[in-house]
């Protein structure tokens, strides 16, 4: 039987290394996979959480994350495409014309 | 038995979550969250949320992760060097901070947790319960939620054309 | 005669506005016809204002009348108000008269000018002011009149403003003119602090009560206010401002710095000395430095080549014998004076811009010569101001300083009396010299004189008439008194040298003056007084020496009433058919007490003097000038060090500049750049500073690189869990 700590430590884990990879690679398209494993991460909390107090609501939740997810993917990478049909790059370290 | 299943997945999910971030190619990084978004949809059914899973396998590993492996193919993306690296110690912020973050949660979490088994007990919501909920209770966001897709497909097309096109 | 006060006091305003604002507009004639009648208004009104007050029994000559009230701030309550007693009566009538025949001569002087109108403006302005100053009835409003005419001064010694010295000259007066009004706003203050109003009635009936006699708060007031009157009428040491402001066109030097602005300052003496009275020391100080001034001035002018220096010289010098007057209590005898010295002064001045329009502004004495012939309507009529100015019987100049004088010496003040004389020859010489050069031997000037077109000479005339004639107006001997002493005598009793006390029977209105007498006298006199007007002298004078106290003040009561009824006879003693005013009066006091002043000799033989003192300055000024030119080098080349520091001006100017003026104005520059630049400008500049170095070190967050930002959103997280983490 798995408690909800476990789910928990879980999804604090990804958490973790979703947040890590955002900061640490610099390509944007896995920045955008490492958001997207965060989200993954507190989608799992909200199924424990749903499953645990057996109400369906948590999981109605997850069912709008997702579809957010999908948007703001779609949207992002269309960025994505127009940053690099400009400047040739999606390295986030090439990308900082909002300096000062 | 479901508890090695859940360990085992956990262990899956966890191991691609780490590929994704540390892989040079990104391709293999795509391919990593796939799989890792596929070990949670597991996770999913494990628990009884089997609507969720089929959602995340069909949305998430089937329509995004495709999407994501479009858009590396499209923009040619090579191999990230190595050598470009810039700023280690952006690096190794990052990599402290998440270790950091891990281990205030961690501790948050000893300090109490609601507890429970989650699990296959109790009633499972079918599609029917979920669609209940979905069209009468939470009416107003799913379709908030349906006007905001549609903004984001007239936005990405709005984005992406070219000058000229019609 | 509430309208006609006010008619009299805004008809020259009205002057001023319509030619200030439409005066561009209209011509020359339009303009001096609005500038001149105005005045000319003003005068026929005060004429009338002053016959109806004569009409009332002396005793009653006080008549008051409020606009509205200005300021009712807790207990400052000051109204607009205007006060008509036989002072201000005599000063309307003086300012009026002599600025409608001023505004006459200058529609002829300043004909070529090209700001006309202005010139008119502001001099219409200025009448106003003046008015003003002399007919408010609270301190608040006089103050309002005395910085008027101050600025209208300004105004018009800078006139030409684009002649760098007559620019100067009017920064110069106004400030040294603001020195004296800082004494005199103190003053006020002082007074408003001792006695919680600003009326002139109500502050001069309390006065005995809560002024002690000869103590510290009187006499601080006192001073006070004689500094402001030191800085407006050009004594000792603020009269620098005078000699330059001849930098003006000439009738603004006759009006303005003859016969009206500078008469400001004897007015508010005479108009305050009630509050003198009770300051003896105060009142010395006013007669010492009156005299000085007199003389000092006097000497200055033996030397001067200027025509216009010399007249305002012997200004600052006349002035100082009001003062002496109003310092030894002869306040009707001020009075008096500063009328004749209006006549003959402003017939001097426009005499001498007669001269100059003559000879193309020539102002160099030794450049002209032999205008008698050429100008004789200029001759004859400065010939009687130069004589009325001596003090040569039987022109009124005699009458008026000869009372001054006599009334320093029965005050018992001989060495006052005797300065007096001094500068009273040095006064016949220098006039005369002016007059043997300007109009007597052969002429040195390379231009053709004419002589002055009637609308500057029909004035000259004018002035000439009242300047000879206007001695009959204080004769001290027929029937009891002058006309004019005795219209004064309610308002400003018989006042005596400060020397002696003496009390202030004076009824009418203001004062329940005293000195040492208790209240009880004066109301008691007061009131005797006004039932002596008709009926009881016997009883009134009785009274007046029973609560007189001492016997002497009693007859002097008694003369008092003499005074008041022109001669008719009160039972009491006292006296003489002499009832002359305050000369008569003393004599009468003399029969009466038999104390009699301090004189050492009587007054006809003081009359015999001064005259005799005129006459001797005439003729050595005629063998000087006029008989051998040859004397006057001669002397000045054997005293000329002597000549040399009357010419400077005892470089009065030079150690003002050295002493005061360099280092107000490097202590300025000092704190400009000591505290002003380095702390003021460093504090706020440097503020900006600050907040642009912190700007600049927060912006080093903005990198533009996302990683950053997300970064701190994580640490932020780190954070709150932590925080929750700690609790």
């Amino acid at each position: 039987m798995v408690s909800l700590e476990q789910y928990l430590i879980l999804s604090l884990l990804l958490f973790a290394i979703g947040a890590a990879g955002v900061i640490v690679r610099r390509n944007a398209l896995i920045m955008l996979m490492s958001v997207e494993i965060m989200l993954n991460s507190v989608n799992l909390a909200l199924v424990a959480f749903s499953r645990l107090l057996h109400s369906g609501e948590g999981e109605a939740f997850v069912f709008f994350v997702i579809a957010m997810a999908a948007v703001e993917v779609a949207v992002g990478l269309g960025i994505v495409v127009l940053v690099f049909r400009n400047r040739r790059t999606v390295d986030a370290e090439d990308l900082c014309t909002l300096k000062g | 038995m479901s508890a090695a299943l859940f360990y085992a997945l956990g262990a899956v999910a966890v191991i691609s979550a780490l590929g994704v971030v540390t892989m040079r190619h990104p391709i293999r990084c795509a391919l990593s969250l796939a799989l890792s978004l596929l070990s949670l949809a597991g996770i999913y059914l494990l628990s009884g949320a089997e609507f969720i899973a089929a959602i995340q396998v069909i949305v998430y590993a089937g329509a995004v992760m495709v999407l994501f492996l479009f858009v590396i193919m499209l923009l040619n993306l090579g191999r990230e060097l190595r050598a470009a690296v810039r700023s280690p110690l952006l690096m190794y912020t990052g990599i402290a901070l998440g270790l950091i973050f891990l281990v205030e949660g961690v501790l948050l979490l000893s300090m109490g947790v609601p507890s429970g088994v989650v699990g296959v007990t109790g009633p499972v919501p079918s599609t029917e319960t979920m669609g209940r909920l979905l069209f009468g209770d939470y009416l107003l966001a799913f379709e908030a939620a349906s006007l905001l897709l549609l903004v984001g497909i007239v936005g990405a097309v709005a984005l992406l054309r070219r000058e000229g096109e019609e | 005669m509430e309208t006609l006060l006010w008619i009299v006091l805004f008809a020259p305003a009205a002057g001023a506005a319509l030619n200030g604002f439409f005066g561009a507009r209209l011509g020359k004639g339009p303009v001096s016809w609005i500038a001149c009648g105005a005045v000319g208004v003003s005068f026929v009104a005060s004429a009338g204002a002053v016959y109806q007050l004569a009409m009332l029994p002396a005793a009653a000559r006080s008549f008051q009348t409020v606009l509205y009230d200005w300021i009712g701030a807790g207990e400052l309550a000051t109204e607009i108000g205007l006060l008509l007693d036989p002072i201000s009566a005599v000063m309307i009538l003086v300012v009026s008269g002599v600025s409608a025949a001023i505004h006459i001569y200058s529609t002829g002087y300043m004909a070529d000018d090209k700001r006309f109108a202005l010139y008119f403006t502001y001099l219409n302005l200025f009448v106003f002011c003046m008015l003003l100053l002399v007919l408010s009835n609270n301190f608040l409003l006089f103050f309002v009149g005395w910085e008027g005419v101050g600025l209208c001064s300004y105004l018009l010694i800078g006139f030409w403003f684009e002649k760098a010295t007559a620019a100067d000259a009017g920064k110069k007066a106004f400030i040294v003119n603001r020195i004296g009004d800082f004494g005199f706003l103190l003053a006020i203050m002082a007074i408003f602090a001792a006695f919680g109003t600003l009326q002139f009635d109500k502050v001069f009936a309390a006065a005995p009560t809560t002024l002690v006699m000869g103590g510290g708060l009187a006499m601080a007031i006192t001073l006070l206010l004689f500094m402001g009157a030191t800085g407006k009428s050009a004594q000792i040491p603020l009269y620098t401002w005078l000699p330059d402001a001849m930098e003006g066109p000439t009738p603004v030097s006759a009006l303005i710095h003859a016969a009206t602005m500078v008469t400001a300052g004897v007015y508010m003496v005479v108009r305050c000395h009630v509050l003198f009275e009770l300051a003896p020391t105060t009142m010395a100080v006013v007669a010492g430095v009156g005299v000085a001034t007199a003389v000092f001035a006097a000497s200055i002018a033996l030397v001067q080549n200027d025509i216009k220096r010399v007249l305002a010289y012997s200004t600052i010098s006349q002035l100082g014998y009001m003062f002496l007057a109003c310092g030894v209590g002869a306040y009707a005898a001020g009075m008096f004076h500063l009328m004749t010295h209006a006549f003959f002064k402003a017939l001097l001045f426009l005499g001498a811009g007669s001269v100059m329009h003559a000879l193309s502004g020539e102002l160099d004495m030794r450049n002209m010569g032999g205008l008698k012939k050429y100008m004789p309507y200029t001759y004859w009529t400065f010939l009687a101001g130069a004589l009325a100015l001596s003090g040569v019987f039987p022109l009124s100049g005699f009458f008026s300083k000869d009372e001054i004088l006599w009334h320093a010496l029965e005050g018992g003040n001989v060495l006052h009396w005797a300065i007096g004389v001094g500068g009273a020859l040095m006064t016949a010489f220098y006039v005369f010299r002016l007059f043997f050069l300007a109009f007597h031997g052969s002429p040195r000037s390379k231009a053709h004189p004419h002589e002055s077109p009637m609308n500057m000479t029909a004035p000259l005339v004018f002035l000439a008439v009242l300047s000879v004639g206007g001695g009959l107006l204080g004769l001290p001997w027929p029937e009891g008194g002058g006309v004019i002493q005795k219209f004064l005598a309610p308002a400003v009793g018989g006042g005596h040298g400060s020397a002696h006390v003496v009390v202030e029977t004076a009824g009418g209105e203001t004062s329940a003056l005293g000195h040492q007498g208790t209240e009880a006298v004066e109301q008691h006199a007061g009131e005797v007084k006004w039932q002596s007007e008709g009926e009881h002298a016997a009883d009134s004078a009785g009274h007046g020496i029973e609560h007189g106290g001492a016997g002497r003040e009693g007859e002097h009561g008694v003369a008092q009433q003499e005074v008041e009824h022109g001669g008719e006879k009160p039972a009491g003693e006292p006296a003489g058919e002499h009832a002359a005013e305050h000369g008569g009066m003393d004599e009468a006091a003399e029969h009466a007490a038999g104390h009699g002043g301090e004189a050492p000799f009587s007054e006809p033989v003081a009359m015999v003097i001064s005259l005799a003192v005129a006459l001797a300055g005439i003729t050595t000024a005629w063998r000087i000038y006029l008989a051998a030119p040859e004397i006057s080098t001669k002397i000045r080349s054997s005293l000329h060090r002597i000549h040399k520091v009357l010419f400077n001006k005892y470089y009065v100017d030079e150690i003002y500049d050295n002493t005061v003026v360099k280092p107000v104005i490097g202590g300025a520059r000092g704190l400009w750049h000591g505290i002003d630049e380095p702390v003021i400008d460093g504090g706020v500049n440097g503020l900006a500073k600050i907040v642009a170095l912190g700007s600049g070190v927060l912006s080093w967050v903005q990198t533009g690189k996302v990683q950053l930002y997300a970064l701190s959103i994580l640490l932020g997280a780190i954070g709150i869990a932590a925080y929750y983490l700690l609790r």
